[in-house]
């Protein structure tokens, strides 16, 4: 019990990033390829905001409750993660409009088919 | 409350499997949803209420949106 | 044989950072300038919000990157979609039933409220110009998915983007212009925990929640409507 208190966010992390990474180099469609960059970075954040966690510790925003800095969590990876959530939304449009272009032209999405492809 | 969040990481590693293992991409769309509603959850009880509301905002409905209508103008099976 | 060179792979991996996770403790405090912004943080930038006040305020640099790189996957949307034209109505869709179309146009408005409010009060309470955005561009996916027929303007939507960015580089180049650095904070800091305080930080999550609103909008009616 111990142990699940100190590691489940680690280890939930961990297994979000190893799957994520696992579906990216075996699967074929360019969707589920796609779907599986998602899910590597969701456990990429999870990992940084849990590395910044305090125990017993509060959100750190200075309501009119609590105006002395007691015991606060540490306020830079959640602001990293802001960022690199916005980011992936950008990346993540940009491979779809790519894969419907490349359906468009090429008539399927299996990443093996279209390597063969001839000019 | 660890049982509690034990649970929620064993529904999110169960959606991630269910990512890998079903055949028809829509229902792939709506588990990878379900994967960001729980990090979401899970970002409120580390203490971080902003990035919490940008992950239910964005990773739950516009990632969701965007993917359904790829699905639609692609092809809707995996072969 | 490509599935157990991947299984192989990554197990490798696993056991590596099994081995150095033990020496991460959890929930002990790691860095120490996360404490010098939570003790400095209200007399230095005047927001009660200290992630706001770490995201514009000593990191603003890296949110005008962040916008860059939004803009640029914008961009690039568009251009890959250039040549297509736009359909005035799903061909192949049925109209949505009337109990449908009433809730969409009752709940737009306050969905757009519910946005505008987060990205107002973004440094005295958790919010800001991302989610904000991020709840904005949702109310338009749901006028685009319940309505039949309803599309936003072109202009108007280039014309908020445009103003939100030139106004974020705007503010940062006043700063250099008063002699001291970019993205310097010239207006009067106020009192901590009410609605005009913090200088120019709510002016800047004004700017960035139109922003990056109007460009998801803008994202999402070019993958639905354009097609060959």
């Amino acid at each position: 019990m111990n142990f699940l208190n100190n590691y489940i966010f680690y280890i939930g992390a961990f297994s979000l990033i190893f799957i994520g990474l696992y579906i990216v180099l075996v699967k074929k469609n360019l969707i589920k390829v796609i779907i599986g960059l998602n899910i590597l970075d969701t456990g990429i954040y999870l990992f940084l905001i849990s590395l910044g966690y305090i125990t017993e510790g509060t959100a750190p925003i200075f309501s009119k409750y609590s105006l002395k800095a007691e015991n606060m969590v540490d306020p830079v990876p959640q602001a990293l993660v802001l960022t690199a959530i916005v980011i992936g939304v950008a990346i993540l449009a940009l491979a779809v409009t790519l894969a419907i272009k490349l359906y468009e032209h090429y008539g399927t999405l299996d990443l093996r088919k279209i390597k063969e492809q001839k000019w | 409350m660890v049982i509690i969040l034990t649970i929620l990481v064993l529904f999110m590693i169960v959606s991630a499997v269910a990512v890998l293992i079903f055949k028809d991409l829509m229902n792939a769309v709506i588990a990878s949803c379900m994967i960001s509603l729980i990090a979401a959850i899970l970002f409120y009880c580390l203490q971080a209420p902003d990035v919490a509301m940008a992950e239910a905002a964005i990773g739950a409905a516009l990632i969701t949106g965007i993917l359904v209508i790829a699905v639609k103008r692609t092809k809707r099976f995996e072969e | 044989m490509r599935k157990l060179i991947g299984i192989l792979l990554l197990a490798i991996i696993a056991g590596g950072i099994v081995l150095s996770l033990k020496e991460i403790p959890f929930g002990i405090p790691k860095t120490k300038i996360g404490q010098h912004f939570i003790q400095k943080g209200i007399e230095e930038t005047g927001s009660s919000n200290i992630v706001t006040s770490v995201v514009v305020g000593y990191r603003g640099f890296d949110t005008l990157g962040e916008i860059t790189v939004l803009f640029t996957a914008a961009i690039g949307l568009g251009a890959v979609f250039g040549t297509y034209r736009k359909r005035k109505a799903d061909i192949k869709a049925e109209p949505p039933s009337l109990i449908v179309d009433t809730g969409c146009r009752f709940l737009f408005p306050v969905i757009l409220l519910v946005g505008a409010y987060i990205f107002f009060h973004g440094h005295i309470t958790p919010g800001g110009g991302f989610q904000g955005g991020a709840i904005i561009a949702s109310a338009f996916l749901l006028m685009y998915l319940g309505c039949m027929g309803k599309r936003i303007k072109d202009n108007t939507s280039k014309v908020i983007e445009v103003l939100g960015g030139v106004t974020f580089v705007g503010l940062g180049i006043i700063g250099l212009l008063i002699g001291k650095e970019f993205l310097f904070n010239f207006l009067p800091k106020g009192e901590p925990g009410t609605l005009l305080s913090a200088g120019i930080i709510p002016i800047i999550y004004i700017a960035i929640g139109l922003k990056v609103g109007s460009e998801l909008s803008g994202i999402i009616d070019n993958l639905i409507t354009k097609s060959q």
